[in-house]
């Protein structure tokens, strides 16, 4: 049986990354790493996991290695955020159209520059079109169970595509929680061993990553994409399982006091928590207000979606990046889009909030809602806005 | 070879037959050929040396030509050949 204990988060996806039977780990040692790495470092050489870990001179090299690891048929784990995962980028595109289900914990920090470090979600949206399956987690439970749950996404045979887990730099790395960790016999009995679909072995020699002229790109970019609209199946019958197993049921999109509600508020990541909270008050208030959570951004859930915010009148998406010069916050554009076709759609408000780890208390939230609601010609629908910005 | 659809397509693209690029013919891409004045040329091999394709082979009577199955025309044996036996040729 899991037990009940205290810990920090990065740490607990450590050691749930540790029951996790892999292979390797290559990761870059220092800054902008977090103790997710520090610590599963700890578990190797105290002989817990028996498991390689590289330390290599930058993320690129890191991403290069954990390629090279999983294409020989090994279960490997990167961790990373911030400038390390743009140092990523360009390799992620290739681990995803290569097919190979390497997991990555992304503590996700705020984009140079300035030099911030701490907590947004400037450092995973640009790196949204690299065809990775991309979960966003909300607590320390969560991040423990989907830093398990991704390796069986991951090496599903109707899957096989690199999974990275978006814990919330700081404000979910750095918390103490209490959390259930599963025990090594219930991960071992979750987790089959790794069957990769092909493997680099000089007795069965194959060619990875080979080059691609215009007259087979387009295939290729085509079966990239309907492999990762076809996961959404896997992660949602993956779910379940866990769910069955642990008593802990994750869905694509979570809704809190949503069904009646007339004013919808949607967030991705640890503020889910907060916006909870502002719900509550409101409520309280009498306002008609509700929550909607989105755990999965890739493959990004439309139908969900759609079920989820159409009966309101109003919906305030927030973001936590913006996408400079374009339509204000990524999620903002993605759920317009999803909306974009159906007759029965909400006004859709934006909210770009909480920039390089700038604090979100209750009253933020609160205050999101009383302007929406204030705003009765409906003259900012559609619009975004910096909350919170000195003017 | 006919074109595979994307379903078609191996998991990943993994190419499981080894050596299999020969059947890809990069000679289509070419739009000069080389051509051997083999009264200018001396034997050296300079051609055969320098080709970036391998595609360059030397005849049982001694002198060079090349693969035009795989020749792209890039026209670095006729640059290196000093006695100029190798002329580039525009394709029809």
């Amino acid at each position: 049986m899991g037990k009940r204990i205290g810990m920090e988060v990065a740490v607990a996806v450590a050691e749930a990354v540790g029951l996790c039977n892999i292979d390797m780990a290559a990761v870059y040692p220092i800054t902008p790493q977090s103790h997710i790495a520090e610590h599963l470092s700890d578990l190797v050489a105290d002989g817990h996991i028996d498991a390689e870990f590289v330390t290599v001179e930058s993320e690129h090299s890191a991403m290069s290695a954990v390629i090279g690891a999983s294409g020989a048929g090994a279960r490997s784990f990167t961790a990373t955020s911030s400038q390390g995962l743009m140092l990523m980028h360009e390799l992620l595109p290739i681990a995803s159209a290569m097919r190979l289900p390497i997991c990555m914990a992304i503590a996700n920090r705020a984009v140079s520059g300035p030099l911030n470090i701490l907590n947004d979600h400037s450092d995973i949206m640009p790196q949204r079109d690299s065809g990775w399956i991309s979960i966003f987690v909300e607590n320390g439970q969560e991040a423990i169970d989907m830093s398990i749950i991704a390796f069986k996404i991951a090496e599903h045979k109707d899957v096989m595509l690199p999974v990275n887990v978006n814990i919330d730099g700081f404000q979910l790395t750095h918390m103490v929680e209490p959390f259930e960790m599963p025990s090594q016999e219930e991960v071992d009995k979750f987790l089959p061993p790794f069957v990769p679909h092909a493997t680099l072995h000089p007795a069965r020699p194959v060619t990875m990553g080979a080059f691609a002229m215009s007259d087979y790109f387009a295939e290729i970019m085509k079966a990239k994409d309907e492999a990762l609209k076809n996961s959404k199946k896997v992660i949602v019958d993956v779910w379940e399982e866990w769910g069955k197993m642990f008593g802990r049921n994750y869905k694509l999109v979570e809704t809190y006091k949503a069904e009646d509600a007339e004013v919808l508020m949607l967030t991705m990541g640890s503020m889910g928590e907060t916006a909870q909270m502002a719900i509550d008050q409101l409520r309280a208030q009498g306002m008609k207000a509700g929550l909607v959570k989105l755990r999965l951004w890739r493959p990004f859930p439309f139908e969900e979606i759609k079920a989820a915010v159409k009966n309101a009148k109003k919906l305030i998406v927030t973001d936590r990046a913006c996408s400079f010069g374009g339509p204000g916050g990524p999620v903002f554009s993605e759920i317009k889009s999803a909306m974009y076709a159906e007759a029965q759609r909400p006004l859709i408000y934006n909210y770009i909030y909480g920039l390089g780890g700038r604090d979100v208390p209750v009253n933020d939230f609160t205050g999101m809602f009383e302007k929406v609601m204030g705003d009765t010609a409906n003259k900012l629908a559609d619009t975004y806005e910096f909350w919170g910005v000195r003017e | 070879m006919a074109l595979k659809t994307w379903k078609e397509l191996p998991i990943g693209c993994v190419v499981f037959e080894p050596g299999s690029a020969s059947e890809y013919h990069t000679g289509s891409w070419r739009s000069q050929r080389p051509v051997w004045d083999n009264q200018k040329c001396i034997k050296c091999g300079i051609c055969y040396v320098f080709c970036p394709e391998g595609c360059v082979q030397q005849t049982e009577d001694g002198f060079f030509q090349a693969d035009m199955d795989y020749c792209k025309g890039c026209g670095i044996c006729a640059h290196e050949c000093w006695p100029k036996a190798i002329a580039m040729k525009e394709e029809e």
